[in-house]
């Protein structure tokens, strides 16, 4: 099981703030899913990080891991 | 005497005493973005001891401020925020030297301002202000805290602070990239609860306290993350981005940076039937503002000034009602941000430029 956070202005694609996956090999097949999921997610601009650490590169999932979706946030 | 007094209740606290609080009296602080993040900042800033600080926000006071910008009340609406913030500001502390820009940031106007301060604090709203921000600090080597919330979420996290080795984080190892015009809804015209850039602009003011003193740890490499809904935080540690790339100061100075939908700046646009209608009034000027290479030619513009040269042409614009047209109605707007600056004459943008216009006689 992998734990998928959303934060910012994703919620409003989403609707939730966390997902719960499974069988999921590594982080771009989890973009994948996501996209197919949440199809408004495709053109909105957004990082990665799993277990808290930002990403730049398709890494390997395993079970029990949270990967967070940060958008860049401008309000002040 | 009188210094020590004032300051006693954080001089006593274990490593902080009078080395903190003499650093604190040398720095100079520069908040761009007097709203909801910035006037929290200043207050504690100025309250803390900084013996400088500018403030830069070229809005005045309306009434959508107030649930969130306490530094300012109702009798105020209609002020200029930065001249009402500073009046306050002199109050807490008559011995403060405060230093007003009410304009907006500009990536002509940053490296000159920012290069007399130490630490600088984003406490702006929108993406074109945060990307001069992070550049001209990269440019300067300057470090800066940065903040921003969406919906009920806030973020914090130092930038650019000096490190031994290899170079030092910025936003763009986040973002490399500012978001393109498609991306627009990214600008935040969303709801927000006063409380939380209320909490966020207080952290951005510790963090620039510790900046100056060397206390603790600040937030650098990580980007903290607070949840008011669900009183929960998370935190990211931040790594470099292989896509960010530094700029020099010409790329810097010729770069557009009207990337961003103009959420408090309020330049109106109009869509091209409203621009057929605008233009039969004899007092509205029509302004192309593309370069002169671009094409089509059009023959119902009044003037082209191109985006390039408008800063030293500013007086060759009548003094007219504006209406300004350019490719994709995206340097219009910072072209209209430039002249109603200047100018107290209604400025509009063609809302999709050009592209629109044709794409509109086409059907």
């Amino acid at each position: 099981m992998v734990t998928i956070l959303f934060f910012g202005s994703l919620t409003d694609t989403t609707a939730v703030n966390e997902l719960m996956m499974d069988a999921i090999a590594d982080t771009e097949q989890l973009q994948v899913l996501l996209h197919e999921k949440f199809p408004a997610l495709q053109s909105a601009k957004y990082f990665i990080a799993l277990n808290q650490q930002m990403i730049q590169e398709k890494t390997v999932l395993q079970n029990g891991d949270t990967v967070a979706l940060m958008p860049p946030f401008s309000g002040g | 005497m009188k210094a020590n007094e004032r300051y006693i209740r954080q001089m006593i606290l274990p490593g902080f005493g009078t080395k903190a609080q003499e650093k604190l009296r040398v720095a100079k602080v520069l908040i761009v973005g007097m709203g909801g993040l910035g006037c929290p900042a200043l207050q504690y800033l100025v309250g803390a001891g900084v013996a400088e600080i500018g403030i830069m926000d070229a809005d005045r006071i309306s009434m959508s401020n107030l649930h969130r910008q306490l530094l300012f009340t109702e009798n105020e609406i209609g002020e200029y925020k930065v001249t009402i913030a500073a009046a306050k500001m002199i109050l807490l502390d008559p011995e403060l030297s405060i230093n007003l820009y009410p304009f907006a940031l500009t990536n002509q106007n940053a490296l000159e301002i920012f290069c007399s301060y130490d630490v600088i604090i984003d406490g702006t709203d929108n993406f074109t202000a945060k990307y001069i921000i992070n550049d001209a600090c990269v440019l300067l080597q300057k470090p800066f805290v940065y903040g921003a919330v969406s919906r009920y979420e806030g973020q914090v996290t130092v930038f650019n602070t000096p490190v031994t080795t290899g170079r030092s984080l910025n936003y763009r190892d986040l973002f490399p990239l500012p978001p393109s015009p498609g991306e627009i809804q990214s600008c935040e015209e969303t709801g927000v609860l006063g409380a939380l850039p209320g909490i966020i602009g207080a952290m951005q003011a510790a963090e620039a306290i510790k900046l100056i003193t060397g206390i603790g740890n600040t937030l650098y490499g990580r980007l903290y993350n607070y949840d008011l809904l669900h009183a929960s935080s998370y935190e990211i540690k931040l790594s470099q981005h292989p896509q960010n790339v530094l700029i020099d100061r010409n790329t810097f100075e010729a770069m557009d940076y009207a990337f961003t939908c103009d959420d408090e700046d309020d330049i109106p646009e109009v869509n091209v039937a409203e621009f057929h209608k605008l233009v039969q009034h004899p007092n509205v000027f029509v302004l192309d503002v593309r370069e002169r290479h671009e094409y089509p030619k059009i023959d119902f513009s009044d003037a082209q000034i191109p985006m390039s040269e408008l800063q030293t042409s500013m007086s060759d614009i009548p003094e007219k009602e504006i209406c300004i047209i350019c490719h994709q109605g995206i340097r219009s707007i910072y072209a209209a941000q430039l002249i109603k600056a200047r100018r107290k004459l209604p400025v509009y943008s063609l809302k999709g430029g050009l592209t629109a216009y044709f794409n509109q006689q086409s059907t």
